[in-house]
């Protein structure tokens, strides 16, 4: 099993949700986070005082896979988020030891 | 008493009272536009400070305040004798009750006090806060007051209505007052950590909440029509309610004059449409009609407004050159704009002169700036006037407070 989690633009949440649900992943979490990467951030301005926003708001999501699963969800979140721009986010993978649904005490595979 | 001028001193009240309560109104205001300019840590104590303020301004007025300001030399504490019968029951006839005129009147104090509360925001201990209340709403506005409107003389040493003074419902007397008081304590406050850095470069503290501060300036730009409007002081005559009706149209021209003044003003300087700045630009046109609003034109009083808000920006960007740090821009609005205010008066008045307006700005400023200045000091040497920087990082809420305004994680469990 292995966890992919993949940071994106936050206008692209619902283009990522919809290609990974058409995939039949069964569940994601969602998390608002800000951070920066080569897109840096960007200067805002109040009160006529500039000042500079150095994490810019992005959408990760955290999505536990059965190993068989992940290439094509890694291929339908790239997909629906790229723009081409910078700034469109990274999918990091990592193993997955356990997984466990709480409701039944179910492990493995059968609780993704 | 015949049944028309029943009508008529009814009606009189019926407007004094609503106007009253227009003003209170103002209240909500200023604790929604200080709320949305602060930081979100800061919330909970800006809107403790906020309607303990008014509570404080009105208990101190009624006890003592307005005795000292109306009283005449002859003080009646605790407002006795103000149930009695306006029409026959005092020196002067009036159409109105007099316990009228005193809610109308007390709504004013809480107003100045108001002013103080933003531009101390966030640094301020609470309760040195309220202490200075107390002195504020119990003595040094309603002595000022006593030598504007109560017609006493300054110290038996000059009378400033003799001099040509006019301040209509108070762009001097509540306003620029309020703003004396708020810059004494700005001064022996000191800025906000991290507002000014070390070459001089002036770093942006963001407010929390936009839409409430939006909010706030709407319901103040509300209940600038009793105050306004309500000091006419009668409406059940053509005569006043003419006044009335002109007051209204010249409060509202000058509020729309200073919010495209101050939002033009930022475009070109700025680039960008600073919401903040436009909301102080509507409140400055209010403070500049405030001394005023009943002989302009319309015309004259958008002008005047306009000028007001034009002069809030500079005001705001000189004040942070000078690291006055003021959190919501108070001083400028309610000072700068309430000294420009009083000056526009003999343009359209001829009632009044511009050396009877300088001396009655000076008065009023040298008065509760000197007075304020020494009751800060007071409390700063004794019970200390700002927060740790620790409870400042924090944030006051938690500090003076002990609660946030938006908890989150809260559990049940005792």
């Amino acid at each position: 099993m292995k966890l992919v989690t993949a940071i994106v633009k936050p206008f692209k949440l619902d283009e990522v949700r919809e290609a990974l649900g058409d995939l039949g992943v069964a569940g994601v979490t969602v998390t608002e986070v800000k951070g920066f990467g080569r897109q840096k951030g960007h200067t805002e301005l109040y009160r006529g005082a500039e000042y500079v926003v150095d994490f810019l708001p992005k959408v990760k999501l955290e999505i536990a896979l059965a190993d068989e699963m992940v290439e094509s969800a890694v291929e339908a979140i790239t997909k629906a988020a790229q723009t081409g721009k910078i700034g469109d986010g990274k999918i990091f993978i990592t193993t997955l030891e356990e997984v466990i649904r709480i409701r039944t005490g179910e492990t493995g595979v059968e609780a993704v | 008493m015949t049944d028309v001028f029943q009508l008529q001193y009814a009606l009189d009240t019926f407007y004094f009272l609503m106007c009253g309560a227009l003003v209170m109104w103002m209240a909500a205001g200023f604790a929604m536009l200080e709320a949305g300019l602060v930081r979100s840590k800061n919330t909970t104590e800006i809107l403790t400070k906020n309607i303990a303020l008014y509570a404080v301004a009105c208990t101190m007025y009624m006890i003592c305040g307005y005795g000292i300001m109306y009283g005449g030399g002859s003080f009646d504490y605790f407002l006795s004798g103000i149930t009695g019968d306006g029409a026959t029951g005092v020196e002067e006839p009036a159409t109105y009750a007099p316990s009228a005129d005193f809610y109308f009147q007390v709504v004013f104090v809480a107003t100045a006090m108001s002013i103080v509360s933003g531009s101390v925001a966030e640094r301020m201990k609470l309760w040195a806060f309220l202490a200075f209340a107390v002195v504020m709403t119990g003595f040094i506005y309603p002595m000022e007051g006593s030598w504007t409107w109560g017609g006493a003389s300054v110290f038996g040493m000059y009378t400033l209505g003799d001099l040509g003074f006019s301040d209509f419902a108070g762009s001097g007397i509540v306003h620029m007052a309020g703003a004396s008081a708020a810059l004494a304590g700005v001064l022996l406050l000191g800025a906000r950590k991290g507002k000014y850095g070390p070459n001089g470069q002036v770093n942006a503290i963001p407010g929390a909440n936009l839409p409430m501060a939006t909010l706030g300036t709407f319901i103040l730009w509300l209940g600038w029509f009793g105050f306004n409007g309500g000091s006419v002081l009668a409406t059940a005559s053509v005569e006043s309610a003419n006044a009335v009706a002109v007051v209204f149209m010249n409060t509202n021209a000058a509020a729309a004059g200073g919010l495209i003044g101050a939002l033009l003003l930022a475009r070109l300087l700025f680039g960008k449409a600073d919401l903040t700045m436009a909301l102080n630009g509507a409140l400055a046109g209010l403070v500049a009609i405030t001394a005023e609003p009943s002989t302009p034109t319309a015309l004259q009083a958008t002008l005047f407004g306009a000028a007001g808000g034009v002069l809030v920006v500079f005001s705001i960007l000189a004040l942070d050159k000078l690291k006055l740090d003021d959190p919501v821009g108070a001083i400028s609005v309610h000072g700068v704009v309430g000294l420009l205010g009083l000056m526009l008066v003999p343009v359209t008045n001829d009632a009044s002169s511009f050396s009877g307006q300088l001396i009655g700005a000076a008065t009023i400023f040298v008065w509760v700036f000197g007075v304020s200045a020494i009751v800060w000091g007071i409390l700063k040497a004794t019970m200390g006037i700002r927060v740790s920087e620790e409870e400042e990082f924090s944030g006051v809420d938690i500090a003076e407070c002990g609660m946030e305004a938006y908890p989150e994680f809260v559990s049940s469990r005792g």
